[in-house]
Formats: C-alpha cells, structure tokens, sequence
C-alpha cells in the first residue's frame, strides 16, 4: 500500500472559464466521478440544492464554499480541492470569473502546472476565453487543456468542435504556450469527463481525467540552472554539532551536487559544497522542489536572501528590473510610487520608474498613451530596487523569475511580476 | 534530464510544508506552533523537527486545554515536548472559567469547544506571538478551502475572508501591523490520506486514541461519543462496549469515534481510502449549522 505511492506524483491545475461555463460543475463532476467526495459532503450539497428547489443535485455547490458565495450563487476567492486516482494526487485552484478576475486566475496560475479553459460550445471563442489563454502563457503554465463543453447543447456535433479548436488555434500561436489540447465534454452529464463519451464516437482523443493523469510534468522544473535562495541558516549551538552552520532553503532550479564548486550572490564568494543535509541523512544531490541544507568547505558569511548558485552559470544582479505586472488592488499604480518587493527570500524597497505600457488583454495591444493601472490591468515597468535582486527571465525560471509588491502602509499584496 | 527527478507527492508536500515553516521562522519574531495532540498538529511538530534538524525547532508549543481531554492525549503530548525539547505553554479553559474570563455552556450539548477562540487569542496575547502555526489543512471543510497558508488577522484576531491577500508562487507576505497576528497553515496541501500515508512511511510514533481498541460508547445524533465524566448521557442514551478508533482528536466532549478494528498504520490507510465520510463528519462542533466552521474561524478559531 504504501510503497505503491512511490509513483505518485503531484500535479497542480487551474480552472478557467466565463461565468457559466460549467467550471464548478467540472471539478463537482472530476471529484464525483472519481469517488472523492464523501458521502456527508454529498447529502449537504443535496439538501441544499433540495432547499433551494433545484432539481438533481448541483454538483457545483461543493467548491462554492463561503457563505457569501452560497447566498450568491457565484464563486468570489480562489478555493482549492483535492483528489487522487492511483496514478496522480491532483491540486485544483478553482479560480471564479467575475471582477476579480484576472487577480484570481493569476493567483491559481502561478503554481500550476496545467490550466483547463473552459468554453461554451454554444458561444464559442469568446473575448474571455482570449483573455485565459493570454494569463496561461503570460504565467507560463506548461500545458494548457481546452474543454469544450456543454457539448450536449450542440447535439454533440464534430462540426461545432472543430470550429472552435481552430478558432482558439488561429490565436493561440501568437501566444506563448507549447502544449494544447482540446476536449470534447458534458460536465452536466459526465461525458468525456471521467468516463468515455457514447455520444461523440467522431472524438478519437482521450477523456479529461485520461489527459490529467498523464501529461508529462517531469520537465516543468528548470533542471539546469542551479538556484539556492536561502532562507535561514541553520546553527544548532550545541556540543554535538558545535560548528554545523547549513544553508536551509528549496531549491529553485539546477541539481545540485556534493562537491560541487559554487558562487554566492550578491557576495561572489566562492566554495565548494561539503555536504547536502537532511534529516533523513546526507544526499548526493538535491533538485526542484526538494528542501534541504547545504554546508559549505569554507566558512563564508551568508545570510537569508543570498543565493547559492553555480560559479559558471549566474543570474543576472541588477537593481533595474523590467517586469509584466499584473495589478491586484483597488488603489490604482502609483508611477514613481514605492513599495515593498519581495523577490526568492529576499526583500527590498523599489520605485516604479516607468511604466513602458499598459496592455490589453483582450487585444493584446501596448497601450503607450493612457498608461493608468488599475485593479486587474497588465503593464510592463521598470523597478529601481534598493538592492540588487537576483533574477532569471521569468520564462527561465518561475521562481527566480517572479516578485510581488507589498504596499508599505497596508501591506497589502498590491502586486505580481514577472521578470522578463 | 532523465525521468529520475521527481519527488513523489508526499516528499513534494513534505518540501512545501518544510518551505512554509522555514520561513515562518524567518519573517516572524515570536511565533508559536498550536499544539492540540491530533495527527495534524503531531505531522506539523515531525515537518518541523525535520525543517531545522540538527537545530532544536524555534518554536514555542502552545496547547489550548478544555480541561476536557483523553489522558491519551496529555501523555503523548508531554512525550513528545520532552523528546524534542521544546517549551511548552498551556492555554487553560478550566482557568478562564474560573476566572470569569468565559462562561461555560450547560445541557447536554454542552462543549467547551467555542471557549476555546477565547482562550486562544488571550494566550496569544500574552505571549505576544506574531504568528500561530496550525495544522490546519484545505481539504477539511469548505472554509478551508479558501484558506491562505499565511492567514492575517487583524489586531482582534478576526479572519476576513473576503478580503486575503493574494498568494503567488511561493511568496508568501507576512508583514503586519503592530498588533496583528498571522496564523500560517504549512499542512494545507494535504489531505487526510496524505497524512496518514506520510506517518506511515515516516514511522511516526502516534497515540493510541488512533488505533482500534475497546471503549464505552453511546450514540448520540448518529454519532459514536465516548463516556467520559465530562458528557452527561440522556437517560436513553446507553453505554455499549466497542472496538472504535478516533479519526480526528479534539475535546472529548465532541469528538466521534468511529467503529473500526483498525490496528496498524497499514489498515487505517486502507480505511481512509475506502472511507465515505469525511473526517470532520465525526465532529459535533460542525454540526450545528451549515457555516459553523466559517463562522468560527472569522472570530478566530484555529
Ligand atoms: N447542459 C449543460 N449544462 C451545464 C454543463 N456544465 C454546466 N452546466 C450548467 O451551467 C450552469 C453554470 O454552471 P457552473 O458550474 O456554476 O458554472 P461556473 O460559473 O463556471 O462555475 C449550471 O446551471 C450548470 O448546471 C453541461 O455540460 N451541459
Ligand atoms: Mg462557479
């Protein structure tokens, strides 16, 4: 039983979709029909939809859990799910439409690894749906699966199907994303969801659990680049380990290992890697997303914000960034405001020095003219930091390659960057 | 790159869990680790354990005591603080009772389960904590499911649940006002199945309490509670002798226990996957209405 885990892995995605689309009803209908829902969750989902005269049971009431949401009828914060087949546990960030839109899916985006885009077959390809396929690249989502649903309000035709993947293809290229696919299904009936369609004999490809359970994820880690943020230095001043002094952290990027020679920024001392540590005893090498710490040969100082990287093989250090920014808060971007950044473990002030252009979403065009950001707007700027920040391009490395502003008075999380 | 290099869900969850620790201790002064006796709050002492090994782990323990425990669970937890080495504070219900801090519920739905918020926040106070780690995980209950693993709370120790900061990647903002507390939930990927699969391979030495064995029980609104000195029975309510097991373990007066000839690890997993109710399912304090949890949690439940 338990060795048998040994294969599983973990596989994080992200719905998308306009409102309606069916995406509450997908993951009610992924968790339904693969046995994770329990049977108390199920008789409280049916008395409520019985209480509020629905007929059948709606599947959707089981991710729109705060009370507001329920009173509503909408789905208002990121709600996470889980469920596991024997092959992959699966992380869900059920991400709701509405006016918080943007800031919702790039939330759920920025950690997975999949995104499902829902559309209505009857509707087609729609300025939304433009605008979920333009997050999915700009957050770099390895692998994007188009459902198309509500195939049973189209007579489950061919016709209908086709002419939406090539509507969505026909823009998608302009996009930076490398693997789609395309799935004809019913979340509302279960088709091609679970279990195979009788309906669409024409689809020869594979049903949506089919797709989830085996796109391949071994390489959404960046292997090559070695990348040690640390977070804290680990000194456990007692007799038995009097002079231990371990770099903790996750590894960011690259594999790492003993013996290596490595540099430390912004510092550039150099040294070579004595030991890999772990409770579990030492490691040959460690790779993304493990969590370890590392003792070095020489006694340097580092402290936590400082990265541990490859002599030959370094991140850029540089204190103007030029970064797409999404912005999360009601208070619009102040050009030349300053805020807090947080970037790996580290931590800074910067000013927004430029704001290059405001994009739009929708068309994709660089607004240079009205350059005001508002809540869920895109722009590229450029930052002067206080301190050097050490950064990859964010297509390079997600987590090198990512920051967030934090307003100083509110500290609030006003924004999400990526680095380019 | 060849194929070898992916971790398995658990060592993935083990790594994010031990990321959310490290830097907790990192961005926060005084944080404290609540400590309640059950199989989350013992997997988050393990994660941390290892997250600062060979250092001692640098957090506090704090433990809200109804007053109403299994003895099971006092003795593990003195154990353990002892085995780790670490400071442990009891936050006491039965003192603040006392007190005239908080008043006590009557009848036979009487729990000290609410009282518990209070209690919570007071020795929070005290003790000036800017963060409270709790074992917390998404897959539990609909409210939960929104929650953020670095959870502000404003200075009355209240959750607003509309208004989170967005979480990214894996930065996760602590900064705060004086006064403010933070509670930070590093198990909240996990579901209940992870846990138990994770103690099993990690051989984690667990209470009894988990384990299928023979106690006096009676049935209460399709529930199975045990005797105990602290639950009066209806004059209908029976005592029967079973072999039960707990799924989750809090105050004794509303936790459930569950039949079950589960004795190792290995039969527990077997029972959790095959499980049709949820955990929480066992838990009276749910119960009482639709957004029990939500309710709670706003005014500062764990
Ligand atoms: N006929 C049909 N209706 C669907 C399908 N999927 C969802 N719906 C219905 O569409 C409505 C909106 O679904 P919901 O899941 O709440 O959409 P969301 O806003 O994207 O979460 C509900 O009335 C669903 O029952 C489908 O495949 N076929
Ligand atoms: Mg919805």
């Amino acid at each position: 039983m338990v060795n048998s885990l040994a294969h599983t892995e973990l596989l994080r995605f992200t719905t998308a979709g306009s409102v309606d689309d069916g995406k509450s009803t997908l993951i009610g209908r992924l968790l339904y029909d693969s046995k994770s829902i329990f049977e108390d969750q199920y008789e409280a989902i049916s008395q409520t939809s019985a209480k509020r005269g629905e007929e059948g049971v709606n599947l959707a009431l089981l991710t729109d859990g705060l009370k507001a949401e329920r009173e509503q009828g909408i789905t208002i914060d990121v709600a996470y799910r889980y469920f596991a087949t024997p092959k992959r546990k699966f992380i869900i960030a059920d991400t709701p439409g509405h006016i918080q839109y943007t800031r919702n899916m790039v939330t759920g985006a920025s950690t997975a690894n999949v995104a499902l885009i829902l559309i209505d077959a009857r509707k087609g390809v729609v300025e939304q749906t433009r605008r979920h396929a333009f997050i999915a690249s700009l957050l770099q989502i390895p692998h994007l699966i188009v459902c198309i649903n509500k195939m049973d309000l189209v007579d489950f035709s061919e016709e209908a199907y086709n002419k939406i993947k090539d509507d969505f293809s026909g823009f998608s290229h302009r996009l930076d994303v490398k693997d789609v696919e395309f799935i004809p299904m019913s979340a509302l009936l279960g088709d091609n969801v679970v279990d195979r369609s009788s309906n669409m004999d024409w689809y020869g490809g594979s049903t949506l659990l089919y797709a989830l359970e085996n796109v391949h994820i071994g390489s959404d880690n960046n292997f090559i680049d070695c990348r040690l943020p640390v977070q804290t230095v680990i000194r456990p001043y007692s007799d038995a380990y009097h002079d231990y002094r371990g770099y903790a952290g996750r590894i960011a990027g690259g594999v790492f290992k003993k013996g290596d020679k490595i540099t430390v920024l912004p510092s550039g001392f150099t040294s070579t890697i004595a030991k890999i540590d772990t409770y579990d005893g030492e490691l040959e090498e460690a790779f993304p997303p493990m969590s370890v710490t590392l003792l070095l040969e020489d006694e340097i100082d580092i402290s936590r914000g400082d990265m541990i990287v490859r002599e030959n093989n370094q991140p850029d250090v540089s204190q103007d960034i030029e970064v797409m920014l999404c912005w999360f808060n009601e208070r619009p971007l102040q050009p030349r405001g300053k805020y807090a950044i947080m970037h790996t473990t580290q931590e800074a002030r910067c000013i927004i020095k430029d704001v290059r252009y405001r994009l739009d979403i929708n068309t994709l065009h660089r607004d240079e003219e009205n350059k005001e950001v508002r809540m869920n707007d895109i722009c590229r700027v450029l930052l002067r930091t206080t301190a050097p920040l050490l950064t990859d391009p964010y297509r390079k490395n997600r987590i090198t390659g990512s920051v967030i502003l934090v307003d100083e008075q509110t500290n609030e999380t006003v924004a999400a960057g990526m680095v380019i | 790159m060849t194929a070898n290099y992916q971790l398995n869900h658990l060592r993935e969850l083990e790594s994010e869990s031990i990321f959310v620790l490290r830097e907790v201790a990192a961005q926060f002064e005084n944080p404290v680790l609540l400590f309640s006796g059950g199989k989350d709050s013992i997997l988050m002492v393990h994660l941390a354990v290892k997250a600062f090994y060979p250092a001692k782990i640098p957090f506090t323990l704090l433990h809200v005591d109804t007053g109403h425990n299994f003895q099971e669970t006092i003795d593990y937890r003195d154990q353990l603080v002892e085995r780790i080495g670490a400071k442990l504070i009891v936050g006491s219900v039965q003192e603040a009772i006392d007190s005239g801090m908080v008043r006590e519920e009557t009848g036979y739905n009487a729990t000290r389960n609410y009282l518990q918020t209070a209690v919570l926040l007071d020795s929070l106070e005290k003790g000036k904590y800017d963060a409270a780690l709790g074992g917390g995980r998404r897959d539990e209950e609909k409210a939960r499911a929104k929650e953020r693993f670095f959870s502000h709370r404003d200075e009355f120790g209240q959750w607003d649940p509309k208004n989170q900061r967005p979480e990214l990647w894996n930065l996760f903002n602590g900064r705060k006002q004086y006064g403010e507390h933070f509670r930070v939930f590093p198990i909240s990927n996990w579901t209940e199945l992870d846990v138990w699969q994770y103690l099993a391979v990690e051989e984690v030495e667990l209470p009894n309490l988990y384990f299928a064995h023979e106690r006096k029980v009676f049935r209460r609104d399709g529930m199975l509670l045990a005797e105990s000195e602290h639950l009066p029975r209806r004059p209908e309510e029976k005592l029967e002798r079973m072999t039960v097991r707990c799924r989750t373990i809090g105050d004794i007066t509303c936790t459930g226990v569950w039949e079950s000839s589960a004795a190792t690890l290995e039969d527990i997993i077997a029972e959790v996957s095959m499980a049709r109710q949820t955990e929480r399912g066992g838990r009276a304090d749910d119960k009482r209405s639709e957004t029990a949890m939500e309710d709670r949690k706003k005014q500062g439940y764990f």
